[in-house]
């Protein structure tokens, strides 16, 4: 049943995928140009031990393909979801149908992966391109990088779909969420220079966990005992976000 | 004559939120191939009772059976049954009216070539086979109206929830959408539709219940509540501002089964308007307008609640 709520995102999707695969495709090139290789010249001029011997290059690239993957999650829950119960209702309609709240919850989410997995097989394309790749093990970054998105959109569609009055919410997800984990999850920076009374919080944040094991893979630096660690925690995200999204739409859809 | 199949029972059927209660224990049963209608003003809890039917909306208290399924725990199966028109609309607005109907056929599970065919029948019983291929926001409120009825009739239902399905129109519009649920009708479907006209109930319920404050107050079909709670004509009277008061105090002298003061004008309920204007003038009452016509369905509602319909 989940299948059919997603047929209707695919239907919609048609009208604008060019778009967003150009999108997709622009977005990690303008940043591999001017972060990876303009800035991270200077960077590597002054190389020190704690990019490990990498390039900034091929240290950045895994840290933004998962915080792209953040972005993504984002931006396919909160407002898409939103116009489907408030502006344009079509959640109300499909709830008329056999459908249940956790199908059209289900239907979506399905969706939400199927453009993960777009946006990162671009990315890691473009990653490959730029040479930022370090070992062969890149190729999981995909599925890590699909589940840091998960981690976003599983619990943020649960609460887009609760918002009864405004999306004023989202502005402020977007200013005091997303650009400070974008900016301190190590993305840019080994979370090693954060002042040790705040690492931890970074610790706790999904993207964090998805940063560090992309970039393990990535360089070719992953253990065993870290990566399960980082997996089971974004695992974990995921399962009580798909949780608390079957019970929102459940008493938003059937009040 | 055999008995007719009782498609929907409610007892008790009641629907509270928090403290609020909107529908306050109601009895009804619909018979399969009847139209009927729950008449109302806005607040009266047609709306939550048809969203209870709908199975978007768990009772509170009391029964309710559809298709003699619990809408509960058999909710999917019996939406599978229902079409649904809701008070507003949710289109897909960014899509084109066939894809509205291909993504909501979908939903219910029919087979695209299912879809395709009835999508043709469906846009031409509605009047909107040109508008096919066309994306559904620059439509006018009563082609959205249309198509949403179309929509809901996607997978054959067997009873059709219709949701103030006029509101908002104007009357061109109306009158369209009124003949196609007519035909609709004549057709043998079973509708179950909300409204706070008259006209509308009068137009298209064989039978219906007027519902006030989460209660029902009367049921029968149109003409038998008529018949029952009002007088065969009423005679309007209105009077300039200045007279209205004085004229409420002399209305007394005339013979009638019952008198309304409102507002803006003065009803007599009498069997014969005619003879009643002429009293009126007896008692030396000069209206600036009268008018003699027959008893409405809004007549009854303010004998049954001592308010207007459009008050809410």
């Amino acid at each position: 049943m989940a299948v059919r709520a997603l047929e209707s995102w695919l239907v919609n999707y048609r009208r604008t995928w060019r778009g967003s695969i150009y999108s997709s495709l622009l977005s990690p090139v303008l940043y591999l140009s001017a972060m990876g290789l303009a800035l991270g010249k200077l960077v590597d001029q002054h190389a020190t031990t704690n990019l490990g011997g990498f390039s900034y290059l091929a240290f950045l690239a895994p840290g933004l393909m998962a915080a792209s993957a953040m972005q993504t999650g984002v931006d396919e829950s909160l407002y898409p979801v939103y116009t489907a119960v408030k502006w344009q209702k079509t959640y109300m309609a499909a709830a008329a149908t056999p459908l249940r709240p956790g199908d059209i919850y289900r239907g979506h989410i399905l969706f939400t992966l199927l453009r993960l997995t777009m946006n990162m097989t671009i990315f890691l394309a473009i990653m490959a391109a730029f040479g930022a790749i370090k070992s062969a093990w890149a190729v999981a970054c995909l599925p890590v990088a699909v589940l840091t998105g998960l981690s976003f959109a599983a619990p943020l569609d649960a609460f887009a779909v609760t918002r009864q009055k405004t999306d004023q919410a989202f502005a402020l997800i977007f200013r005091f969420g997303m650009i400070p984990l974008f900016l301190f999850s190590g993305t840019f920076f080994p979370i090693t220079q954060l002042p040790a009374w705040i690492r931890p919080v970074a610790y706790a944040t999904p993207l964090w966990h998805g940063v560090a094991l992309c970039r393990a893979l990535s360089l070719g630096t992953a253990g065993l005992v870290g990566g399960l660690g980082h997996i089971s925690y974004l695992l974990i995200i995921v399962a009580l976000g798909l949780l608390a999204g079957q019970r929102a739409y459940r008493r938003r859809l059937h009040v | 004559m055999p008995e007719p199949e009782i498609l929907i029972r409610a007892h008790d059927l009641t629907k509270r939120f928090g403290d609020f209660v909107a529908v306050a224990g109601i009895d009804f049963e619909l018979r399969r191939g009847e139209a009927f209608g729950f008449l109302g003003p806005n607040g009266a809890g047609k709306s939550s009772t048809m969203r209870m039917i709908g199975c978007v909306s768990p009772p509170s208290e009391g029964e309710l059976s559809i298709f003699g399924m619990d809408p509960v725990t058999d909710g999917p199966a019996i939406r599978a049954r229902l079409g649904v028109v809701p008070q507003e609309d949710t289109l897909d607005v960014e899509l084109t009216v066939r894809e509205n109907l291909l993504v909501y056929g979908r939903y219910f599970g029919l087979p695209r070539a299912v879809i395709a065919e009835r999508t043709g029948s469906l846009l031409d019983f509605v009047q909107l086979a040109e508008r096919a291929g066309d994306h559904v926001e620059p439509l006018s409120g009563g082609m959205k109206r249309r198509l949403t009825i179309a929509r809901s009739l996607i997978n054959d239902p067997e009873i059709l929830l219709l949701d103030e399905p006029t509101t908002g129109l104007d009357p061109q519009a109306r009158h369209v959408v009124w003949d196609r649920l007519f035909r609709l009708k004549q057709q043998g479907v079973t509708l179950i539709l909300t409204t706070h006209y008259m006209d509308e109930a009068e137009q298209l319920c064989d039978r219906l219940v007027v519902m006030d404050r989460g209660q029902i107050a009367a049921e029968g079909s149109p003409r038998d509540l008529i018949d029952r709670y009002s007088t065969r004509e009423v005679l309007e009277l209105r009077f300039a501002v200045s007279d209205h008061e004085l004229a409420a105090d002399k209305v007394g002298q005339i013979p009638a089964e019952r008198i309304e003061v409102l507002a803006d004008r003065i009803l007599l309920y009498v069997d014969n308007g005619d003879a009643a204007m002429a009293a009126a003038r007896g008692v030396g009452l000069e209206p600036i307008t009268s008018l003699v016509r027959r008893s409405t369905l809004e007549d009854v509602f303010l004998r049954l609640t001592g308010r207007r319909l459009e008050d809410g």
